[in-house]
């Protein structure tokens, strides 16, 4: 369980965060969505310490997130960046295989090689990828890569940020099925950052609408179209009219 | 008033760069103190520091080195001291341009490399997800590249000094009718350990500042395209402006103390 108290963040006069309060419970997957800029890649970054919250208490499990062996911590966790954020000086297998051949999680090289070969191929990709480098890869390819990257520890807690943007509907299907796929197999927690309704759909248990630093409105993704939430119906439905300022 | 505030402001920002760079100088050397320690990193940056600068290292010495017999022959006649030229060329090369010029180029090569590859790296989250792997930025990217720098610097600016000299020697015996043999014979005699100690000495301090640079403004680089170009000329100032001070430093240090 993942449980985020009142987090509060600001950058100089911009308060990003005002407030917010969400429980993730152990098992599930939960979508935040929000228009651009509303602080959703920052309450993602609060969890993992990447950036530090100017209040508030974030626990996962019942521990304090900011307290206790930082090591250990980011063990439990796996996460698909934006733009999947791979090493481009490493070749696509020593990517994934980055924490396994290194730190507390350190395996035998030909081990983290085999492992990182059996993750390629669960995102569907051949073994022939694994000696290239992530400059070789196409968009879609390089999101595999990134997702092979956040389960090839078989983490507790992973954290999908915007997994399908710049893809083709096509690709993002694909990306979303295998996110639901692994999701369910590992029996993890996720967090996933999307403003992509059909990812929504897709991939979530819950959603969470933030909006202006709180979350507006949270519950099962079942229940979103009748949430009668003016915020979250106005982002599903594409409304330019509505509580969500839109500028032109 | 205006003017004094903003004076103030400006002194007042210099001064918190200086702390900050200090502080992350101070975090770097703790963190080579301290395991887990990346020796394929390290490997990978002595290669990039040190043997492939030796090309831009070596052309730079040599031709320095030759303009150097040249300007003090053509200087040296005019007092008659123009059979000075195999020692002031040593004694130059090794005491000031061998070390100087090699920091220079290698904050021209290695700093501005090491800022924008970190900078990129940052601008595209892999900093944060060296993080999220478990893995210290600091101990990553930065150890191994100042500890590489600091160690590698020294031997090219040896080697740079040497070519330099060469430089000369080619120079005085080919076009200037210096005597091969004496010519070696008044180098070799004049230099001191100190001199070489010194060349050295300045080597590792100025390597330790251009790799320093190249990664605090690279970890520190704005967003976007802009963000790691300014990162980029930022550490390259820095690095050379670090490098001509400290050399003024370290040669009052060792010759006039």
């Amino acid at each position: 369980m993942i449980e985020m108290t009142d987090i509060r963040k600001s950058f100089g006069s911009n308060h990003v965060l005002r407030g917010l309060n969400l429980s993730i419970p152990k098992g599930t997957s939960m979508v935040i969505i929000g228009g651009s800029g509303t602080g959703k890649s920052i309450a993602l970054k609060c969890i993992l310490g990447l950036i530090k919250q100017d209040s508030g208490t974030i626990t996962v499990d019942g521990t304090d997130a900011s307290k206790g062996d930082r090591d250990a911590f980011l063990a439990r966790f796996g996460m698909l960046f934006q733009g999947g954020a791979l090493f481009d000086s490493l070749p696509v297998w020593q990517n994934v295989a980055f924490r396994l051949l290194r730190g507390s999680l350190k395996r035998p090289h030909d081990e983290a090689r085999a492992i990182a070969i059996e993750k390629l191929r669960r995102v569907g990709l051949k073994e022939d990828v694994a000696d290239r480098f992530p400059a070789e890869l196409s968009g879609g390819m390089q999101k595999r890569v990134g997702l092979a990257r956040a389960i090839a520890a078989e983490p507790e807690i992973i954290f999908f940020d915007e997994p399908t943007t710049g893809l083709d509907p096509i690709m993002s299907g694909v990306i979303n099925e295998l996110i639901r796929e692994i999701v369910v197999e590992m029996g993890a927690t996720a967090m996933t950052i999307t403003h992509d309704m059909t990812s929504v759909r897709a991939i979530a248990d819950n959603i969470a609408m933030l909006h202006e630093g709180v979350i507006q409105w949270t519950g099962p993704v079942s229940e979103m179209d009748q949430s009668g939430n003016p915020y979250l119906e106005q982002f599903i439905q594409g409304k330019a009219e509505g509580p969500i300022e839109a500028v032109r | 008033m205006k003017p004094l505030a903003l004076l103030g402001r400006a002194v007042l920002a210099a001064l918190a760069m200086i702390g900050r760079i200090a502080l992350f100088a101070f975090d770097a050397v703790s963190h080579i103190l301290r395991p887990p320690f990346y020796g394929r990193e390290f490997l990978s940056a002595l290669m990039n520091i040190g043997w492939l600068s030796l090309p831009v290292v070596g052309l730079t010495a040599v031709f320095t080195g030759g303009a150097l017999a040249l300007q003090i022959y053509a200087g040296g006649s005019r007092f008659n001291a123009e059979a000075v030229v195999p020692q002031i060329v040593a004694v130059g090369m090794v005491r000031e341009l061998g070390p100087v010029l090699v920091g220079l180029m290698i904050a021209a090569r290695v700093t501005s490399s090491i800022a924008a590859e970190i900078a990129t790296m940052k601008v595209t989250e892999q900093i944060d997800a060296l993080v999220t792997l478990s893995t210290h930025p600091m101990k990553y990217l930065t150890v191994p590249r100042v500890l590489a720098a600091v160690l590698v610097v020294p031997l090219l600016v040896g080697v740079g000094d040497i070519i330099g000299i060469f430089g000369g020697y080619a120079v005085a015996t080919g076009t200037l009718g210096f005597n091969p043999a004496a010519y070696i014979r008044n180098t070799v005699n004049f230099l001191e350990p100190l001199d070489v100690i010194s060349s050295l000495t300045k080597g590792a301090v100025f390597g330790f500042a251009a790799a320093l640079m190249g990664c605090y403004h690279g970890m520190n680089s704005g967003r976007g395209a802009m963000g790691v170009g300014r990162a980029t000329k930022t550490a390259v100032e820095g690095a050379a402006i670090l490098i001509l001070a400290a050399n003024f430093v370290l040669t009052g240090v060792f010759f006039t103390l």
